[in-house]
């Protein structure tokens, strides 16, 4: 069975005038939520994104935005007890299972 | 003028996982000595690699690096393992440790370009969040190519001429994978724990019980319903949310609790008050729908955007419930005073 998380939530987009369709969106995407169509790239599936920002680090002509962060609530109740950006780093402490 | 040349530092691994190794993944997973499971940063061999062997990037995590080497038996590779902190490679490339700067600085300082003739790197694609690939190209000469995501596939990878089908590129989540995620979980809620039994022991000390074994059993129930069966049934029980699915779970788990100390429409006499009994139901919920909610950070699927949207609700909704719960059990003990 798949599993699915919150239906529009991403903050995915793409500026489909600045994609050349070189296509290295889909090799990087963990999730499948690009194709090629057209000799350009589209969103399929905008509710598989979790917004890991592979896409937007490896587009060569910065046409894919994502607000990046963690999908970690331990890190994010740690970022609002510290009043810091949440972040993976629970290295020092044995909370959480992130990372 | 003089010319100093750095010598090249090569260290030999073997595809065979030892003793050792199995007994240090599997302490890891229960958090033992898990933040200090690492190897040394720089350019392993497998096999007798020459000048054309593939080069292969992992991270400095002892488990990522052993999955890795285990996957290449009969080949003739290189590894070259980034300072990762002893972070797993996705993880790191969320943080940026597994990173543009870290990959170019590591390619120059193992001195790659006099190991091999080829300018391609292999990263797993897992990498990629943390990786500008055009950005290592123009820095380090390198062209960037992403592997599968899972080591195993490294081998059909490397056969297939470095194409990684899409299967090959997609990540997975299945109850396995899910399964050896929940030890350190579970672990970890550990300290907390012994916490609350020390303020019922103390609460029974000042007469403010009797908390006992029914207590006890009642709250572990909670915490493996969020830390182990959650997780586990996680695409299988409706809803989304996490701490929704945890919340459901927990419900069940409360009220089989309250139905099996009498409150069952059959026993006369209940073994607890009907305060306590609705005090389980306020509490025992919560706080398997708290630890659900954390294993949003070990899942492969779940966005921040979505983690906050499901945070706003459950966050309050959990403190209200647990407090308005502590209220009635306290209340209940007066009464009995």
């Amino acid at each position: 069975m798949k599993n699915q998380y919150l239906k529009n939530v991403s903050t995915l987009k793409l500026k489909s005038d600045q994609c050349t369709g070189c296509g290295r969106c889909l090799e990087v995407c963990p999730h499948n939520v690009f194709r090629i169509e057209a000799k350009k790239s589209v969103v399929i599936d905008k509710d598989r994104c979790m917004e890991c920002g592979a896409c937007v680090k490896n587009c060569p002509f910065n046409a894919i935005e994502v607000k990046p962060g963690v999908g970690c609530a331990y890190a994010i109740i740690m970022g609002w007890l510290t009043g810091t950006e949440p972040s993976c780093d629970c290295s020092d402490n044995s909370g959480g299972g992130c990372c | 003028m003089q010319i100093t040349t750095r010598e090249l530092k090569i260290i030999q691994t073997s595809t065979q996982l030892t003793f050792n190794d199995i007994v240090g993944s599997w302490k890891a997973r229960w958090g033992i000595n898990r933040m200090n499971f690492k190897v040394e940063p720089g350019l392993y061999s497998v096999g007798k690699p020459d000048n054309n062997s593939p080069v292969l990037v992992t991270g400095n995590y002892k488990m990522s690096f052993d999955i890795l080497r285990k996957e290449l038996h009969g080949l003739d590779a290189w590894i070259l393992v980034l300072d990762t902190k002893g972070i797993n490679v996705w993880c790191a490339a969320g943080k940026g440790t597994f990173g543009t700067k870290e990959l170019v600085n590591r390619i120059a300082i193992v001195q790659l370009e006099k190991v091999v003739s080829h300018k391609t790197v292999i990263l797993p694609q897992l990498g990629a969040p943390g990786i500008s690939a055009h950005e290592v190209t123009k820095f380090s000469g390198f062209k960037v190519v992403y592997g599968p995501v899972r080591a195993k596939d490294v081998k059909e990878f490397l056969k297939a001429g470095l194409e990684a089908s899409v299967e090959m590129r997609t990540v997975r989540f299945s109850v396995y994978d899910r399964l050896v995620l929940t030890p350190v979980d579970l672990v970890a809620t550990f300290k907390v724990s012994l916490m609350i039994f020390g303020i019922l022991f103390l609460l029974n000390l000042l007469g403010f019980g009797p908390f006992g074994f029914i207590d006890f059993y009642a709250y572990m129930g909670a915490v493996l319903v969020g830390c182990v069966l959650t997780p586990v049934l996680l695409p299988w029980i409706p809803g989304r949310a996490f701490a929704w699915k945890g919340w459901l779970v927990g419900f069940i788990w409360a009220l089989t609790v309250n139905v099996f100390n009498g409150w069952n429409g059959w026993t006369t006499v209940p073994l607890y008050s009907v305060l306590r009994a609705l005090g389980y139901l306020l509490i025992l919920p919560s706080v398997s729908a708290y630890l659900a909610m954390n294993f949003t950070g070990s899942s492969t699927f779940t966005s921040s955007s979505g983690v906050l949207k499901e945070m706003r609700i459950a966050v309050p909704a959990i403190i209200i419930s647990i407090c308005l719960g502590i209220v009635l059990i306290l209340v209940n003990s007066f009464i009995k005073l």
